[in-house]
C-alpha cells in the first residue's frame, strides 16, 4: 500500500506521518507538496498535522484552497482512505470532506499531553484493530481543537455510527468529548489527536499504530476480494 | 516624493546626536579619527548599534576571554552563528542560548516569541536542522503583582506561540521567581540542531565580485535600535521604547528555514548570516569582516514593506525572519527559484568586494563608507573597573546556621508549593514539545532528551543557574551553575559535552556588577575545565536593572550532552517497588540561598553559598555515569532546591502509587532541606546492588515500597510521613493556583 504525505507550507507533523508509515508500519510512503496536481498513484493519503499557512484567516482555512486539495476530494470521493490529524482534521472540515467546525480550545491556550481516548467505533476502516469501547493513550497538541457542529449534525453523526474516538477526560471542550470522527461514507476520518506521534513505545507509548495497521488491513481485504 | 530631512554631520556633533543612539563623546571622536571626518546620520547609526553591548561585547570581552573555549570535540567554538560540536559518525551538534530580556519586559509576547526565532535562525543559519527549543525564565513573584502574572503569561505564550507554530518541540527549560526579576523578567531561549560535518556553513563573505543576496521577509520600520535598547537599563520610560520590540511571524520562517536548508545543500553558497540584532548592518559587516572582504550594497534593491525608508532606517531595522547569504557570482537565478519555491523573495542586493569597506548606495548616491573592521572586530573594548561589594564579605562572615523547623511535613508541602520548584506542567503542556517525534524524556525530569533518528545516539539538554547562590557568592555560585547543569545530563544519562552560556547581569559601568561578571565568569571557566565541557557560544544580556537595582547575576548554562545508547536513558521516577534507594554524597547544613532559607525569612537570602568541590563532583558524576551506562541504575535525580525531601518527593510523582522509606541520621534540618551540592539520589534494583556498590560511593538509605506514603526515618522514629499524593497535589497545583488568585 502507498501513502501519500501531502507537504502544505507550514505543516510541521509530516516528518511524523512519514516516518510512521515508513519505519512502523513498513509500508511505502512519500511526500507530496502542496501544488501537486495527481495523487493517482497513492491508495492512502494523510493529511498532517502543523500550522498550514501560518493558520491565518482560521486553521486550515487557506490550505483548503490549495490545488492538491481538488485531487484530495477526488481520492476521498473514489473511496480511498484519506485521513487528517490536528491540522489536517481543520483541513478536512474547512474543505466539507467532513461536517463541523472547530473553535479555539477552552482553556484558549495550545495543549500538549497524552490524553486517553475511548474508541467508539472500530468498525471502521480505520479503527477495525481495535477492541470496541478499548482505551488507547494518544497525545494531543493543539490550540483549537474543540470541535463544534450543530444539533442536528451531532444527531446523523451518532445515528450513523461515525464518531470514532472520544476523549476520557476532554481536554479543549470538545461537542459531546467528540476526538475523531469519519464521513458516512467512512472512508475520511478527521481526528486532533496524533497517531502518528504514538507508534513507538520508546516515546511514550505505540497505541497509534494499530489505527495505521488497520488501514493497511482493510485495504489489502478490499484489493484481495476484487483481484 | 517627501524627503526625511536628516541631521547633518555637524549638527550631529554640535548637538551631540549621536549620545541619543548611544554612542559616547568619546566613542564619536573615535569613529571621526577612523574616518577621518564627521559621520553622517546613517553612519552613525551603523557605529552606534555595532558599538552597541548588545553586538561588540564591548564590556564583557575581557571576561569573555577567560573561558576554555576550545577542545577535542569542538568543531566551531565562540564567534560564528551557533557553536559546534562532533557527536560522531560524521555528525554533530549545533547549540546556543540568546537572551530577549528587554523586549520582553516591554512586550512579553512578541519579545519572547521574536527571541525563539532569533536564536533558531541562528542555528540553522549554521546549516543545521533546529531539532529542539529550551530556555530559561526569570520572573518576580507570582503573588506580588497582576504585573508579574501578565509578564508570565504572556512570555510562555509567545515562546509557544513562536515554536509551536515552526514545529520544532520546546522539550525542556527552567523558570525561577524572585523578586529582584519584577521588572526586569529574563526569557533566554536556547537552540539545538543536527548537522552532518560536510553541511557545516559560516556566516562569511569570501570571494571578490560574488554576490550578496537578501532572502526572506521585507524590511519594515520595526525594530529600530534594537540592539542599542538592549543595552541600556529600564526605565518607567522604557515603555515608549516599545516599537524597538520586533514582531514575529513563524509561519516566515519555517518557510525560511526549508528554503535555507535546502540552500545549504547547493554549491553556489559561499556564506550565510542571520540578520538578528542590527539587522542588516551586522550580518553585512561581520561576514565581510570575518573573511577579510568588504561588502557594498544597494539599497534601493532591498524588499521593503514601508515606502519612503532612509537607509538609516533599512540599517537598522531588526525587522524578523531575514537572512543575508553570499552566493557565487552567475548563479544567482538558481537562488532565486529555490526560494520561489516557498514564497520567498532572495534579492541581490550588493556584491563582495576586497576593499574591507561597507559602502552603502541609496537613489544613487554613497550614504556610506566605512571600514567593515571598525564596525565588527576592532569595535572598541574597555575594561571597566571592579570592586568587592559590601555584602559579599558580610556574607562570608556569616556563620552557616541549621534554621529552626517546627513541622517538617508542613515545611517540605510548602517548599513543593514554591513556584520555582512546584511542577511547571503549566507551563510545558502549552509547549508543543513531541512534534518530531524525537522526544525521548519529555519536560518535567533532570534533563530532557531527544534520540536521533537512525541512529542508538540521543542528545540530553539542559539549562540551569541558581542565581540565589551566584548572588551571595559569584564565584562559587558560577561552579555550582555548570556542575548543575552536568549534574542533571549525567542523571539522564549522558556525557556532558559542552556548554552556552547567557550571561544575564546589571549594569557594568557600576564596579560592584562587574565584580559579580569577573567572579562568576572565573566560576564557569573554572567547573568547565574541570568537568571538560568547553564553552562553545553564547550571549551576554548587561544593563538587567529596573530603576537603578540590578538582577541577581543570572549566568543561565545550556549544556547539551551525549547518550551513546538509547538503553542508558535515565529518568528521575522511581520505578519499582523493592529497588533500593542511595543517596551519592555527603550531607553538610548548608542553607545560604536555599529554598528553606528563602521561605523563613520573606523571600530574603544571606550567608554563603554552598560549597563546592568540583574535582569531587566530577569523580562522582563520572560513577554514576559508569554505573547508569553498566545498567545497574533504575532512576537518577539530582538534588537541588530543597534539597533532600523535595528530591525524594519528585522521584514519587510519576507513579504515585509507589513509596519510599528512607532513613536519615543526624541534624533532621539539614538531612532533609540543606542544599549541599554534588548529590544524586538514585534507585537500583536489589540484583545490582552488588555491581552498583562497587561501582559508586554511595548510602543505602531506604527502599521503593508499594505503600503510596513518603516516609522519613531517623532511628526508630517516623519523623515525616504523607502520602504520595498529598504532596503532589501541593506541588502540581501550586503554579494554576496563583495564577487564578486575584491580587
Amino acid at each position: 500500500m502507498k501513502f501519500a504525505v501531502i507537504v502544505f507550507p507550514g505543516s510541521n507533523c509530516d516528518i511524523d506521518m512519514y516516518h510512521a508509515v515508513k519505519d512502523e508500519l513498513g509500508e511505502e510512503v512519500e511526500y507530496v507538496w502542496h501544488d501537486t496536481d495527481n495523487l493517482d498513484e497513492f491508495d492512502g493519503i494523510l493529511l498532517p498535522g502543523g500550522f498550514s499557512y501560518g493558520d491565518y484567516l482560521r486553521t486550515g482555512a487557506i490550505a483548503r484552497f490549495s490545488k492538491v486539495m481538488k485531487e484530495v476530494i477526488k481520492a476521498a470521493e473514489a473511496g480511498k482512505p484519506v485521513m487528517g490529524v490536528c491540522n489536517g482534521f481543520q483541513i478536512l472540515l474547512e474543505a466539507g470532506l467532513l461536517p463541523g467546525a472547530m473553535r479555539r480550545n477552552e482553556t484558549l491556550s495550545f495543549i500538549c499531553k497524552p490524553v486517553e481516548l475511548k474508541v467508539e467505533n472500530n468498525e471502521s476502516i480505520f479503527t477495525g484493530e481495535y477492541a470496541q469501547g478499548q482505551t488507547i493513550t494518544i497525545p494531543v497538541a493543539h490550540g483549537e481543537g474543540n470541535y463544534y457542529c450543530d444539533e442536528a449534525t451531532l444527531e446523523q453523526l451518532k445515528a450513523n455510527n461515525q464518531i470514532v474516538f472520544t476523549y476520557q477526560q476532554n481536554p479543549n471542550g470538545s461537542l459531546a468529548d467528540i476526538a475523531g470522527i469519519i464521513n458516512e461514507k467512512g472512508n475520511v476520518l478527521g481526528m486532533m489527536p496524533h497517531p502518528e506521534r504514538a507508534v513507538d513505545s520508546l516515546l511514550g507509548s505505540a497505541d497509534g499504530l494499530k489505527m495505521f495497521q488497520s488501514i493497511v488491513k482493510a485495504w489489502r481485504e478490499a484489493h484481495v476480494v476484487k483481484a | 516624493m517627501l524627503l526625511k530631512l536628516e541631521p547633518n554631520p555637524e549638527q550631529i556633533k554640535q548637538e551631540k546626536l549621536y549620545q541619543q543612539m548611544g554612542l559616547s563623546d568619546g566613542e564619536f571622536a573615535l569613529v571621526e579619527n577612523i574616518l577621518g571626518r564627521t559621520p553622517n546620520y546613517t553612519e552613525t547609526g551603523l557605529f552606534s548599534v555595532m558599538w552597541s553591548e548588545h553586538c561588540s561585547y564591548k564590556t564583557s570581552k575581557p571576561v569573555l576571554k577567560k573561558f576554555p573555549i576550545s577542545g577535542p570535540k569542538v568543531l566551531q567554538g565562540p564567534g560564528e552563528g551557533a557553536g559546534i560540536v562532533d557527536i560522531g559518525d560524521g555528525q554533530a551538534v549545533v547549540f546556543k542560548i540568546e537572551s530577549h530580556n528587554h523586549p520582553s519586559a516591554i512586550e512579553p509576547y512578541q519579545g519572547a516569541a521574536t527571541g525563539v526565532g532569533g536564536i533558531i535562525r541562528d542555528v540553522f543559519s549554521m546549516g543545521a536542522r533546529p531539532i529542539a527549543l529550551l530556555n530559561s525564565l526569570r520572573f518576580g513573584e507570582l503573588d506580588s503583582s497582576s504585573r508579574v502574572k501578565y509578564l508570565f503569561k504572556e512570555v510562555v505564550a509567545g515562546i509557544a506561540g513562536y515554536g509551536n507554530c515552526i514545529g520544532i518541540p520546546t522539550v525542556g527549560g527552567e523558570i525561577q521567581f524572585e523578586d529582584c526579576y519584577e521588572g526586569n523578567p529574563l526569557v533566554n531561549a536556547m537552540c539545538v540542531g543536527l548537522i552532518d560535518h560536510k553541511d557545516i556553513k559560516k556566516g562569511q563573505a569570501h570571494g571578490a565580485g560574488n554576490t550578496v543576496m537578501y532572502v526572506g521577509a521585507k524590511t519594515g520600520r520595526d525594530g529600530i535600535h534594537g540592539a542599542t535598547f538592549a543595552s541600556v537599563e529600564l526605565t518607567e520610560e522604557s515603555d515608549k521604547d516599545r516599537p524597538a520590540v520586533q514582531v514575529g511571524d513563524p509561519f516566515m520562517e519555517k518557510l525560511l528555514l526549508e528554503a535555507c536548508l535546502e540552500l545549504i545543500q547547493s554549491d553556489a553558497l559561499v556564506g550565510i548570516q542571520d540578520m538578528g540584532a542590527a539587522g542588516l548592518t551586522s550580518s553585512s559587516a561581520e561576514m565581510a569582516s570575518k573573511a577579510g572582504m568588504g561588502i557594498e550594497m544597494n539599497l534601493d534593491l532591498v524588499p521593503q514593506r514601508e515606502t519612503g525608508m532612509t537607509a538609516y532606517e533599512m540599517m537598522l531595522s531588526e525587522s524578523q525572519e531575514r537572512m543575508l547569504v553570499v552566493v557565487k557570482k552567475g548563479r544567482e537565478q538558481e537562488i532565486v527559484e529555490l526560494f520561489e519555491k516557498y514564497d520567498l523573495e532572495a534579492v541581490a542586493i550588493g556584491k563582495v568586494t576586497d576593499d574591507k569597506k561597507l559602502r552603502l548606495i541609496h537613489h544613487g548616491e554613497v550614504v556610506a563608507d566605512v571600514p567593515v573592521d571598525s564596525l565588527a572586530e576592532d569595535a572598541p573594548v574597555y575594561n571597566m573597573p571592579s570592586m568587592e561589594p559590601a555584602y559579599f564579605a558580610e556574607f562570608q562572615a556569616m556563620e552557616n546556621e541549621i534554621p529552626q523547623v517546627e513541622n517538617l511535613k508542613e515545611t517540605l508541602v510548602k517548599l513543593l508549593s514554591q513556584p520555582t520548584v512546584a511542577s511547571k506542567e503549566w507551563v510545558y503542556q502549552q509547549y508543543d514539545y513531541m512534534v518530531r517525534t524525537n522526544t525521548v524524556i519529555a519536560p518535567g525530569s533532570d534533563a530532557s532528551v531527544v534520540r536521533i533518528r537512525g541512529t542508538r545516539k540521543a542528545l540530553a539538554m539542559t539549562t540551569d543557574c541558581n542565581s540565589r547562590f551566584v548572588y551571595l557568592d559569584p564565584e562559587t555560585g558560577g561552579q555550582i551553575a555548570v556542575a548543575e547543569a552536568a549534574r542533571n545530563i549525567i542523571c539522564s544519562g549522558a556525557e556532558p559535552l559542552a556548554i552556552t552560556d547567557n550571561l544575564n547581569f546589571g549594569n557594568p559601568e557600576k564596579p560592584e556588577v562587574f565584580w559579580q561578571i569577573e567572579k562568576a565568569a572565573d566560576g564557569i571557566s573554572e567547573a568547565c575545565r574541570v568537568l571538560e565541557t568547553p564553552v562553545i557560544g553564547g550571549n551576554v544580556s548587561l544593563y538587567n536593572e529596573t530603576s537603578g537595582t540590578a538582577i541577581y547575576p543570572t549566568p543561565v548554562i545550556g549544556m547539551v550532552g551525549l547518550v551513546e545508547d538509547l538503553d542508558h536513558i535515565t529518568t528521575q521516577h522511581f520505578k519499582t517497588s523493592s529497588d533500593l534507594i542511595y543517596l551519592v554524597g555527603e550531607t553538610k547544613g548548608e542553607f545560604g540561598g536555599s529554598e528553606l532559607q528563602k521561605l523563613l525569612n520573606n523571600g530574603r537570602i544571606f550567608g554563603k553559598a554552598p560549597e563546592l568541590n568540583i574535582q569531587i563532583e566530577k569523580n562522582r558524576q563520572q560513577q554514576v555515569l559508569a554505573a547508569i551506562r553498566a545498567g545497574v541504575v533504575q532512576s537518577a535525580h539530582d538534588l537541588s532546591e530543597g534539597g533532600l525531601s523535595v528530591a525524594l518527593a519528585e522521584c514519587l510523582f510519576e507513579n504515585p502509587q509507589l513509596g519510599a522509606r528512607v532513613n536519615v541520621a543526624g541534624n533532621l534540618v539539614s538531612a532533609l532541606f540543606s542544599e549541599t551540592q554534588s548529590r544524586f539520589l538514585l534507585s537500583v534494583k536489589k540484583e545490582h546492588q552488588a555491581e552498583f556498590e562497587s561501582l559508586v560511593e554511595a548510602a543505602l538509605i531506604g527502599e521503593v515500597n508499594n505503600s503510596g506514603t513518603m516516609s522519613v526515618v531517623s532511628g526508630e522514629q517516623t519523623v515525616l510521613e504523607s502520602s504520595v499524593e498529598e504532596l503532589k497535589a501541593a506541588w502540581k497545583g501550586a503554579i494554576p493556583c496563583l495564577l487564578k488568585s486575584r491580587d
